[in-house]
Formats: structure tokens, sequence, C-alpha cells
């Protein structure tokens, strides 16, 4: 008898939870996603969740937000999200993502296949005016996802104070490999080394571009990690660091090629236009060019990284949605977010403004039209971070062994 | 239930189980099973609701191709076998050689942070319990101390302790040791033992064959630099718990067993190996099992200290799981990983039950306690 009410007692329990897991399910699965090119409308108003580098970022695009709610009449909050990728994650999982947010070219793959985003690329009024590098980051499947938001290239930064020390005047900056080899073997001393920059793809990728290759096609459709080009650029740095006029950031005891070239552990380093925000704060006595990478066999080369304005395909209030983003991109919002904290404008048209306003940066616009994107293809920031674990020991080990074998782990994303 | 838990002497009756068999029927105790779950009530929700039913969704999750997107009970998330579990077993990609290298990790941490957190935290608590020490409250409380630290401000501590110029690098210099880059050192410490004697590569039947995408030579290579940083944080953290439990158990011995052993003339040595140790088992089991199951979980000095970094060397099964998940939307793995981190721990807890059991003492054991033996020593003594 007693053995019976137990049975029927857990039975119970278990009709319970599945009454209740199904009404979980329930619970979430609305109707499935709008498609079809027509926007949603409503009058909720718009979260916007954004990735911050500090309070400057957080305070430009609140300040740009609620002039843009001002005048639209429509509701919005800017979030500035600790860990976006798991915020918009949880976001995406319970059906109530942010309406707009940042989305990194790494994430874009996998929350586009799985349907999160809405493709709004072919409804921007401004669509033309995007460099075309960028809105090669950000389609998918043939579709541009969303409008890029601003990008940063790599160039070489030089420590003036270290480079008239060494001798060298504007006619030595390095315009070959041979020569950039020849300027760090130069300017290395005791305690200080010519040029140290972070250990990673993200870094010596710039000199693969230059080489002729990159690990994929700008379309992320084919990898290309073991060319000859890749080989030869990795074998050239390898060659760098065992001369001893290249280390890594880490080596010398620094979190990036910025600390270590604000702290002068490198008279040299190659970073992206954020390093001026960087200098600015934390190293404001540190004189400092910035000058063109050298050009490798194949011309000049360099990475280009970006973000852009993502849109839920969930959101109910699309339409006002790409209406912000839109004011977002334009030519003055771009220009005061790049005041702000630094970043360079996404559209063609606002770059010659820009270069007047930046002089000293202007080799990082220029390779706008030279730069290449990191892959984009879902799951290649798994395979970059393992190449980046393998570039860490790059002095000891064989490139085309670790080029082989992220043409592997590339070649298994694109099945 | 009752039947199995409680083993009876065969042949008893239902009949004879007296008092309980009326539970549910009535009489005097009506109504108290009805009174016994809902006073139980409370909890059962709350472990339904915040344990049962996430472990079952993230089992789902791990036989499902959810993207992460919805619920993963809607009709559009399909079920997919053992998919993937396969991708990250036997996938021969990334997945798998991700997680090859994380239990490859996991498992060196393992092996030293539990034995010695576990001798540590012994060690402390004897000293700690003798009565002669003076101050015996003062060191009770130093030695708990870095355990009610939250572990993410000790992985700040450690990381600016182990930097480049850090303190450990400058004590070390004192006595001309040029220190190791702590946190950006992948370099295995066995392979650092045999490169030091000139032995560079493995043997090829160790660098051809592989398990889980990672080279036997690299299962042996020992925890990375960075990894031993964590592995001496998580002894430095922990002994103090662990200590607080031998401390207890300790004090609940009584002394006549001791003092009978001080009679029969043994050595303090021998009076903790034979006398105290044996009668902490249980302790010990207690111990060992929490510290497993805490070592096997290690996440939160993962992901405020190093990531995964140096290398992957410090990447464990837990971040690999939360990284699959939430960076890499790749659900499915990440619930998978988590299940099969919960198959290791439950397997390791049995496999260390099996080990602690009470055995049965051996006939060459009984006979050096029996009399005649006992007598014929002390014979031979005279």
């Amino acid at each position: 008898m007693q053995r019976h009410t137990r049975w029927l007692a857990s039975g119970a329990l278990a009709v319970a939870t599945a009454l209740a897991l199904s009404a979980c399910g329930s619970g979430f699965s609305s109707d499935s996603s709008t498609s079809g090119g027509k926007l949603t409308s409503s009058n909720k108003s718009l979260t916007v969740m954004i990735g911050s580098s500090g309070d400057a970022e957080t305070k430009a695009v609140t300040d740009a937000v609620a002039s843009w709610s001002n005048s639209s009449g429509t509701g919005a909050k800017v979030i500035a999200a600790n860990n976006l990728d798991q915020q918009l994650a949880q976001g995406f999982a319970a059906k109530k993502p942010a309406d707009v947010f940042y989305l990194s070219t790494g994430s874009l793959a996998g929350y586009a296949s799985n349907g999160s985003l809405l493709a709004y690329g072919d409804q921007l009024k401004n669509k033309s005016d995007f460099y075309p590098s960028l809105v090669k980051n950000f389609t998918y499947d043939g579709k541009l996802y969303c409008a890029p938001k601003d990008f940063s290239t790599l160039q070489l930064i030089i420590n003036d104070d270290d480079w008239k020390a060494a001798g060298l005047t504007s006619a030595d900056y390095p315009k070959t490999w041979d020569q950039l080899d020849a300027v760090a073997k130069k300017l290395s001393t005791d305690g200080r080394t010519g040029l140290v920059v972070s250990g990673q793809y993200e870094r010596l990728g710039a000199f693969m571009v230059q080489a002729g290759g990159n690990l994929m096609n700008d379309s992320s459709t084919k990898a290309t990690a073991n060319s000859d080009a890749n080989v030869k650029a990795l074998d050239f740095a390898k060659q760098m660091l065992n001369d001893g006029a290249m280390k890594f950031a880490a080596d010398v005891g620094a979190g990036w090629g910025g600390e270590a070239f604000g702290k002068n552990l490198g008279a040299m380093t190659i970073e992206g236009n954020w390093i001026s925000g960087a200098m600015q704060s934390d190293y404001p006595n540190v004189k400092y060019t910035v000058v063109p990478l050298p050009e490798g066999s194949a011309g000049k080369g360099t990475l280009q990284f970006t973000n852009c304005w993502g849109i839920a395909a969930d959101s109910p209030n699309q339409k006002a949605a790409l209406d912000l983003v839109e004011k977002l991109t334009s030519k003055s919002d771009q220009l005061g977010f790049a005041k702000a904290f630094g970043v360079m404008p996404s559209i063609q048209s606002a770059a010659s403004e820009w270069k007047k306003l930046y002089p000293q940066f202007v080799p990082f616009l220029d390779a706008a039209s030279y730069a290449k994107g990191v892959p984009t293809v879902k799951g290649a920031s798994d395979v970059i971070a393992d190449l980046d674990s393998k570039i860490g020991q790059l002095k000891t080990s064989d490139p085309k062994t670790i080029l082989d074998s992220t043409q592997k782990n590339l070649e298994a994303l694109l099945k | 239930m009752t039947a199995t838990t409680s083993p009876r002497p065969a042949g008893l009756k239902p009949e004879d189980r007296g008092p309980q068999r009326r539970a549910g029927t009535g009489g005097i105790r009506r109504g108290e099973a009805a009174s016994g779950w809902l006073f139980t009530a409370p909890v059962l929700i709350i472990l339904g609701v915040f344990l049962v039913i996430p472990v079952i969704m993230a089992l789902w999750v791990s036989f499902s191709d959810w993207g992460g997107r919805g619920s993963p009970f809607s009709s559009d998330v399909h079920f997919v076998g053992l998919k993937n579990y396969s991708t990250i077993l036997n996938g021969g990609g990334l997945a798998e050689s991700d997680f090859g290298t994380a239990l490859k990790n996991n498992v060196w941490y393992v092996i030293f942070v539990v034995p010695l957190q576990t001798a540590l935290s012994l060690v402390l608590a004897l000293l700690v319990n003798r009565a002669l020490l003076r101050g015996r409250g003062f060191f009770r409380t130093a030695y708990y101390f870095p355990s009610v630290t939250s572990s993410v401000a000790i992985t700040v501590l450690w990381l600016f302790l182990f930097s480049t110029t850090g303190t450990v690098n400058q004590v070390l210099a004192w006595m001309g040791i040029k220190g190791p880059n702590w946190f950006n050192e992948p370099s295995g410490l066995i392979q650092d033992g045999l490169s030091a004697v000139g032995v560079q590569n493995g043997p090829a039947f160790l660098t051809q064959n592989s398990f889980l995408g990672v080279s036997f030579w690299d299962w042996l290579g020992g925890p990375s630099v960075a990894m031993f940083a964590f592995i001496v944080m998580a002894i430095f953290t922990t002994s103090g718990t662990f200590m607080l439990l031998f401390v207890a158990a300790l004090q609940n011995l009584s002394p006549d067993i001791d003092e009978a052993a001080m009679m029969d003339g043994a050595s303090a040595w021998k009076r903790f190996w034979r006398v105290t140790l044996p009668q902490l088992r249980p302790t010990l089991f207690t111990v060992l099992t929490l510290g497993l199951i805490g070592c096997w979980q290690v996440f939160d000095q993962i992901y405020t200290g190093t990531q995964g970094n140096p290398a992957k060397t410090t990447l464990t099964p837990a971040y690999l799981s939360y990284q699959s998940a939430f960076q890499n939307q790749a659900w499915g793995q990440g619930a998978a990983i988590a299940f099969i981190l919960f198959v290791i721990i439950v397997a390791f807890t049995l496999l260390q039950r099996w080990i602690l059991r009470d055995k049965k003492v051996s006939r060459r054991r009984q006979r050096a306690y029996s009399v005649e033996t006992a007598a014929r020593a002390k014979g031979v003594a005279r």
C-alpha cells in the first residue's frame, strides 16, 4: 500500500514536471519570426545594448540615442553591457532581445544562422555610402545583415624620441620588410625591443595580407590559411623574433602592444587607431607617429576590424530601430563618435572631414582601400583563438605546421 | 525504497513492520502524509524549478540542435541524437581537441590539487588541534581566512603576485632564480623537466598517437606553468576549509584510544598512522570528495584570470562549456560538455568511495594482532 502511494506520488511529480516544462516551452515560443522584408512597427520603446569601451563611449551613444528619441518621439534606452555576448545570448534565448545592439564580425554568422538577426541591409538609405570592404564583412549568405558602425585598421606606431635617439629621420620610415627588420634591430637596446606586438593573428595577419594572403578569401567562403603567402609572412615574423628585433607583448610582461609601447618596452608596435585613446589617458607624455605598415611582396596590406548595429528579428519595433541605425551611422553622428572615442567613420562621405580633423591618424583611414577583414564564417573565432595560442610559440615552431592545422580547422567549418 | 536502503533480517513479514505500515491508512496518524507533502512542498518546488527543470532542459539541449533563440522546447528545435557528444568526443575537429586539452589540463589540476590540499589541511588541522599551541584561535582564523575571501579577489591578487615583475619573481630573484613569466608560460612542467635533461621531443609512439585530439606526449606534459600558479592558489584557498573539517573530526576522537596506544608503546608517528588516521576515514572521504568535485568544476579563476590562455593551457571543461555556449553559440556542445563533466565527477566519486571502503582485514594483518603473535613479540623484546 505504502509503496503504491509512493509510486503515485512520484508519478504525479513526473507529470507536474512535464507540465511545467511544456508550460515553459509554450511561454517562450511565440509565433515564428517575421520574414519577407516587412518590418514590425509598434509604439514600444527601443533598447540599445552596447559593449562600451568606457564612460566616453557610453555617454556619446546615450546622447546620440536620446537626441533621436526626442526628435522621433519613440522612447529609447541605452544599456552598456558588462559581457555583451552573454547578455545578448540571454535576450535571444528568452525571445526578448535588445532591439539594437553592437555586433562583432565574429558573432554575426552564429546569430544570422539561427535566425536571431534582421537582415535589414538592403533597406538602408545610406547603404552605398559604406566602405565596400566593410559591407563584405557583414554579408552572410548573400545578404547584408547590418550597418557597419565604424572601423579600425592596423598601422605601425613609432616612438618619436626613440627614433631620434637611434639617429633615424622621417626618411627612414620602413617601406619594406627588410627595412622594418633593420630599423627594429637598430632600435633594440637593453630592456627595449625594436618592435613589440601582441602575439596573435589579429596583428601578424597584416604581414599575411602584405604578402598577398589571409586566412580566408574576402567573402569567407574558402580557406586559404596554409597558402605560400601566409607561410612567408609567418616565416618573416619568426625570423624577426629570433633576431631579437621583435618580441611579443606577453613576453615582455605587457598585456598588449599599446602597453608595451607606452612603457617604452618597445620602440614600435603594430596597433589600430584605438591606441590614441590609450596613449592619451595612460601615457600622455609619449610622443608617437603613425606610419603605414611596410609593403610586402603583394604591396600594401593590413587588417581591419569592425562592428555593426544589429537589429533583432524578434524586435517589436524594427521600423523605429532601422530609423535609429540610419541616424547613428549618419555623418554628423559618426564624426561625433570619432571625437568622443577615437573611431573611424564607416561611411565614405565622412572621410575627408575626418582626415582634416585628425591629420596625424590619416594612415589608418587611408588603409580602408586595401585592408582585409578577419574570417567571419561561423566558428571562425574559435579557430583564430586556436591559431593565436600557437602563434604565441612561433619562435620555436614551424609556421607551415601551424597554418596547416588552421587550414584543417577552417575547412571543417565550411562543410 | 525503504526496503532497499535499510536491510532487514530475512524472513521478516510485512505485518511485522509495525507502526510504519499504518502511516497512510488511518487512525491517529491520518493526514500525516498530506501534511508531510505540504511541509516539504516549498523545497520540492524550489528544487524543481531551479534544479530539476533546468537540468532536464540542459539534457535536452545537449541532444538537440537548439541555436540559442527562443525556447529549446519549441517545434523548430530538432532531436539530433548523440551528434553533439560525438563532435566533442570523436569529431576529429577543433571541438574535440579543445575538449581533450581542457580535460588534460583539468586532470593535472586534480592530480596536484586534491592530494596536496588534503595533506596540507590535515597537517594544519593537527597543528592547530594541539593543546600545547599558544594562540590556537588566531592560527585557526588565519588559516581559514583565504577560504572566506572571494575567489575573484584572490585571483586578481594572484595575477599581481605572479606577474613578470611581481612579488613572487622578486623573492625568487633574491635567491638568484629568474622566475618565469607565470601566467604567460604555456610549457608543461614535466616537459620542462625533460628538456632540462636534454629531451626535447618525445618518442614517436607518444607524439604520433593521440587521444581526444591531444597527443599522448602532450597528455603527459604536466600542467603548464600558468596552471601551476592556479594549482598553488587552489591549495592556498581551500586547505583552510578542509582544515576546519579535520579539526572538527579530531576533536570528536576520544583521547582514550590514543592513550591506550601510548601505553602500548606506540610512537607518535605510529599513533598517527595506525590510530588517528583510520578514525578520520569518514572525514577523509568527505574532504576528498568535496575537493574532487570542486577541482573538476574550476571556473571562476579561469574566467576572471586567464580565460584559457596561454595557449589554452588553463582551459577547463567548465570554462569550455561556457565558452562554446555563450560565445560560439554552440549550445548543444556546451551542454554536452557539462554532462560529460557530470559523468566524470560521479565516476571519480564512486571510484574513490570504492577505494576508501572499509576493507576486511587480511589474514596476514589479522595474525599480527593475534594474542600469540603479540606474546611472541613481547618475548623477543624481553
